[in-house]
């Protein structure tokens, strides 16, 4: 579905990306790992077209995504920070996007915001929300459309463990009816029995990337921490 | 896009910054008209408030709200929509804003004291001065990342719009003092909206005459409908060309 070639980034003298070339399959939900300023959010940014690649190209669905908007309707995206508007309520931002995207003819998933209850904050303006709940805000409208990609950056950061575990729950199914989905995150654990892949990025070139199964093979170890921290202490 | 304008309108006019603008506007176009019996006098005083106050108070609160939305700007640019589109939406929707405060804070006062020709003209200026201001604050936001080089390229921009450009106009005038200046006077004013708003309402006052030469001139050009229509189409270029340049750079912008 996602497929990236010959990607490069360079902000300034800083090389961000370096030659990423990434094929993402339907059904895969694939873990973006990789320290800080390895270059995930910005592999995300040039997926959503917020950042142009140098030079490369990624396309999703066969199509060229330079230049064109119309496919990110097949995309739900989580930022690692969501701030909105102070004065609107969560009604108004709901509304607004659902008024952005009324285009589509997909239907409604409203199944993440009835589970995080968030109905019955509606009246509330974004001002008065604790940062967990603006979290929860921003998944609950990357699910809302019912999208064939799922991006989510850092998505159980700032979320208490009942609502990390509902959208753990809730990436778990989506997976089985299909989607692709992206997660970069630096707390492993909570990725265990969720990713199916593991792209590993540092220093803005892909290491590797391949299965979970295969590497726990390779390595003997079961939970990905472990995985990871024996794949590190091999590369050095 | 109407949809954007539509959702910003309603998240501005809640805003406190923008309600106390309102406020201050209309507390202060009121208790002149009230001070004074004379509406004229009344109205070059609120000119000399206007032309100071709007253009500050719209120049940075664009900025500001520009970069508080950052990230929902991001997260819409996430969504499937023009981009270009997106902020030509946030623009107009910032533009819309401040053209109700003014309209409640100058107008209203206008309309019950002075429903002239000159009230008027005062009205449109700070409504012109408004859109003219917000579009430069949309070109600052945009060409800097940082936000405090940002806000701070809006203030120098108004600064340089409220006084210095009058200290280089007025220091290019001595030096030049042996040489005929009269039309270069003229162009020299179109390259400031706010001195071109302000000549247009001293003239509107019948004050030009106190201006010696160069106001007798600024009459002859400006009095006619030549001149009037010509000051309206570079008014509409200061409002439209750096607002356009702002989102023709947004489009390959990295957020």
């Amino acid at each position: 579905m996602i497929i990236a070639t010959n990607v490069n980034k360079r902000f300034g003298r800083l090389q961000v990306l370096s030659d990423i070339s990434l094929t993402c399959n339907k059904g895969q939900t694939i873990a973006l790992i990789g320290p800080n300023g390895s270059g995930k959010t910005t592999l995300i940014k040039c997926l959503l077209g917020m950042v142009i690649p140098d030079s490369g190209f990624m396309t999703v669905n066969n199509k060229n995504i330079a230049r064109d908007w119309a496919y990110r309707e097949q995309i739900g995206y989580m930022p690692q920070i969501s701030r909105f508007p102070d004065n609107m309520t969560i009604e108004q931002v709901i509304d607004m996007v659902k008024d952005i995207r009324s285009g589509s003819s997909r239907h409604l998933d409203e199944e993440l915001l009835q589970a995080f209850d968030l109905p019955s904050l509606y009246g509330k303006r974004m001002r008065t929300l604790s940062g967990g709940t603006r979290q929860k805000v921003s998944a609950s409208l990357a699910f809302l459309f019912n999208p064939d990609i799922l991006i989510l950056d850092e998505p159980t950061a700032g979320l208490d463990p009942l609502s990390s575990e509902i959208l753990k729950e809730k990436i778990q199914k989506e997976k089985s009816k299909g989607k692709l989905t992206m997660i970069t995150s630096h707390v492993l654990s909570d990725l265990d029995d969720l990713v199916s892949e593991i792209v590993y990025l540092q220093e803005g070139k892909l290491r590797f990337h391949s299965s979970v199964s295969s590497l726990q093979k390779d390595t003997g170890e079961e939970k990905l921490n472990k995985v990871m921290a024996r794949i590190m202490q091999q590369n050095r | 896009m109407k949809k954007i304008i539509k959702y910003i309108i309603l998240d501005i006019l809640k805003n406190r910054i923008v309600i106390a603008y309102t406020l201050l506007l209309l507390v202060i176009s009121l208790s002149l008209f009230m001070l004074e019996d004379n509406p004229a006098k009344s109205i070059l005083g609120l000119m000399n408030i206007t032309l100071i106050i709007v253009p500050l108070i719209s120049i940075i609160f664009c900025t500001i709200y520009l970069y508080n939305s950052n990230e929902f700007i991001e997260l819409l640019v996430a969504q499937p929509i023009r981009r270009t589109r997106l902020l030509s939406g946030i623009y107009l929707g910032l533009v819309a804003s401040l053209l109700v405060a003014a309209l409640v804070g100058i107008g209203i006062p206008i309309l019950l004291y002075s429903p002239t020709g000159t009230g008027l003209t005062l009205l449109l200026t700070a409504c012109g001065l408004s859109i003219v201001f917000a579009s430069l604050a949309l070109l600052a936001a945009v060409l800097t990342r940082d936000k405090a080089k940002g806000i701070g390229l809006a203030l120098l921009l108004w600064f340089y719009f409220s006084f210095i450009y009058d200290g280089l106009v007025l220091m290019i005038l001595f030096q030049f003092a042996d040489y005929p200046m009269d039309n270069t006077m003229i162009g020299l004013s179109m390259l400031n909206p706010i001195d071109l708003g302000r000549i247009l309402l001293l003239l509107q006052l019948d004050i030009s005459a106190m201006m010696g030469f160069t106001g007798a001139l600024f009459q002859d050009f400006f009095g006619s409908r030549a001149g009037i229509i010509f000051a309206s189409f570079v008014m509409l270029a200061w409002m439209i060309l750096p607002a356009s340049y702002a989102i023709r750079k947004f489009r390959n912008k990295d957020l």
